[in-house]
């Protein structure tokens, strides 16, 4: 199991079995209209061979966090704070020279549009054996194998020849393989999907997550999923870190999480899914307003000016103090349990089923 | 590929035609070419009725082009005022424009290419600042007053080099008026590169060649620039021509006996065979370069296909 056990105020020693793990994440762009809170305040811990899901709506902060893991961020704008530490290695502080070293090797990224993420002037296995050379030290000839075989592993048809194809001559299905056989070239141990799915259509879509799992299941490697989509997370991840305006505000396994959600916001988010065997005409519940601005965003709770249950906190609690969230299974928001028991039970449960 | 050469060919004979005819009408507008022949006096009114019939200037003007064009095709350019076969004065003159036209390339691939680099991937920094402010210069003062500066400056005030290049224009003398005919495209070029290089960086293929753990040096050499490119070689294609036509007045500053002299000549000298046979040899290296370039995109660019 994935120790989620960290609260955001007092980062704790990393357990032993964290493979990732990130402590107390800020990340902050300064704009020409201010300072943007992409990431503010976020903990986590991902385990070897686990999988995490992160779910949030668009600039919830999900893509930033993993582009901070990787060293992304365009240094000039961006500061980080707090620390991730990669298998005993802090990378927040690490030198660029360090990071190279491990960017697809130790660690590597699926990208979410893969016809823009692919060099449109080199051939796919040109693009692919690049990184295995460079890591390894392979010959040409060693990188081509390897990429034929990973091409083939990943179900492209006729490897061999796809090898000297150029990106824009694969389909769409097949170049997100492309782009995740790139990412499996050095065997990393980290590997964050960013949407990997969402351009594609729902087959290939299952083959893709399918291969996913496999190929977790063939290498070990701890996987980030990110998503906007609780379908597909419901069936790929262990785990599950629901993200609000820059914060985690619930944690806890995927079953948990979906099968009880504790926190208003993923009641929404859970009950804004349309079904299958629900009337046509019935009218879907969105979660009215939308996301904060995070350059400026509300005090207290970030999900208070959207929350339908903010009467039931006494006072000003919600507008005035932000929630913590608790170890390990947890939600950040004021109501009680018991409250929470009893509006999840009367009002949300039968929406969702 | 070849059938698309082929077209392309095919289409370069109406635009040469085209070219041609108007650059004939135009020089035949320009003023009477009996008149230069007799020099600063005044022509002898018989005489030149016989020069005339001579010469079929007494023909009307769709004539005269055909009879020039037919000849053009045998390879017979006409003959200069002094007496002199064209096809001579282009066998002396264009050795050395070229030349000219390839120091100037050169200082616009290495000088602009690299500055446009380093602008574009420091934009806001203060070297980027400077650059842009030196190119904004360039391109606002004329060539003749840059040219003359330096002629002055490294010529007659600090005798670096040589103020005029001799008849022979070696590749050491035309160093300087190389980089004054290169001057305007040069800032152009630098300014190019660094819009094309600033816009590509933020691109995901290059943020993808980061994520795989490339070097810096890697992945701008081998993903940034090759993408940023396109434009620089369209704009540099196109600049052969005009370089080799347009350096009028670096020629004659530098007193180089190139292209743009032997053009500046025939104009005053009202000499229409020198004129329209330069041009059309121009015309020819124009239509010539922009199909290179055509041809360079489907090297640069893979999706790029002729059929």
């Amino acid at each position: 199991m994935t120790t989620l056990t960290k609260t955001e105020d007092a980062p704790a020693p990393t357990g032993p079995e964290s493979f990732l793990s990130v402590r107390d994440l800020k990340v902050q762009f300064s704009t020409e209209d201010g300072i943007v809170k992409a990431v503010d305040g976020l903990s986590f811990d991902v385990e070897r061979g686990k999988t995490l899901g992160i779910v949030g709506e668009s600039g919830s902060g999900k893509s930033v966090t993993n582009l901070t893991i990787l060293g992304l961020h365009s240094p000039r704008s961006t500061t980080v704070e707090g620390e991730i530490v990669l298998d005993g290695k802090e990378l927040v502080t690490a030198s660029e020279r360090e990071l190279e070293r491990l960017r697809g090797n130790k660690m590597a990224m699926i990208f979410q549009d893969p016809l823009t993420a692919l060099s449109p002037f080199y051939t796919v296995g040109r693009q692919l054996s690049e990184p295995y050379m460079k890591h390894t030290g392979a010959s040409k000839k060693e990188a081509r194998d390897r990429a034929v075989q990973m091409l083939e592993k990943v179900g492209i048809p006729q490897p061999k020849m796809r090898f000297d194809d150029y990106p824009h001559q694969f389909s769409g299905g097949m170049r997100q393989r492309a782009m995740i056989a790139m990412a499996l070239m050095c065997d990393p141990d980290l590997l964050i999907a960013d949407e990997p799915t969402t351009a594609l259509d729902v087959t290939v879509q299952a083959q893709i997550l399918d291969l996913l799992k496999d190929l977790q299941q063939e290498f070990g490697s701890a996987i980030i999923f990110i998503t906007h989509d609780l379908g597909v997370i419901s069936t790929m991840a262990d785990d599950l870190l629901v993200m609000y305006a820059g914060r985690a505000i619930e944690r806890g396994s995927v079953r948990e999480v979906m099968r009880e959600p504790r926190h208003p916001y993923t009641w929404g988010l859970l009950s804004s899914m349309p079904r299958l065997d629900s009337d046509v005409d019935e009218a879907l519940t969105p979660i009215p307003g939308s996301p904060p601005s995070l350059l400026n965003p509300p005090t207290g709770c970030p999900f208070h000016p959207r929350c339908a249950f903010r009467d039931e906190v006494p006072g000003t609690l919600c507008t005035d103090t932000r929630p913590s969230l608790g170890d390990g299974r947890a939600a950040a928001c004021h109501l009680t349990a018991e409250q929470k028991q009893t509006i999840f039970i009367d009002k949300i449960q039968p929406r969702l089923r | 590929m070849g059938r698309y050469v082929v077209r392309r060919l095919l289409q370069m004979i109406p635009v040469f035609i085209g070219a041609t005819l108007l650059i004939f009408l135009m020089v035949n507008v320009m003023g009477d070419p009996i008149a230069g022949l007799c020099g600063e006096r005044q022509c002898d009114p018989a005489t030149a009725a016989q020069l005339k019939r001579d010469f079929g200037l007494d023909k009307p003007v769709w004539q005269q082009y055909v009879t020039y064009m037919g000849n053009v095709f045998t390879g017979d350019f006409g003959t200069a005022f002094n007496g002199q076969p064209v096809t001579e004065l282009m066998a002396s003159a264009f050795p050395v424009t070229i030349r000219l036209t390839i120091v100037a390339i050169l200082f616009e691939v290495i000088v602009g290419i690299a500055l446009g680099v380093v602008t574009g991937l420091r934009r806001g920094s203060p070297v980027d600042t400077g650059v842009l402010l030196l190119t904004l210069v360039v391109i606002s003062v004329p060539t003749f007053v840059t040219g003359l500066l330096l002629q002055l400056l490294l010529g007659v005030k600090w005798g670096w080099i040589k103020p005029s290049v001799s008849p022979d224009a070696t590749f050491g003398e035309l160093i300087v008026p190389g980089l004054v005919l290169a001057s305007v495209s040069l800032a152009y070029v630098t300014r190019l590169t660094r819009t094309s290089i600033a816009e590509n960086k933020r691109s995901d293929y290059v943020r993808t060649a980061v994520a795989k753990g490339l070097p810096r040096h890697r992945v701008v050499t081998r993903h940034l620039l090759r993408n940023s490119l396109i434009p620089v070689v369209t704009f540099i294609g196109t600049d052969i021509g005009a370089l080799m036509g347009g350096a009028i007045v670096t020629e004659r500053i530098f007193n180089i006996h190139g292209v743009g002299y032997q053009l500046y000549q025939g104009i005053l000298r009202q000499n229409t065979q020198t004129v329209v046979g330069f041009v059309t040899v121009l015309v020819i290296v124009f239509l010539v370069a922009n199909l290179l370039v055509d041809l360079l995109y489907a090297v640069l660019d893979p999706r790029i296909r002729y059929v």
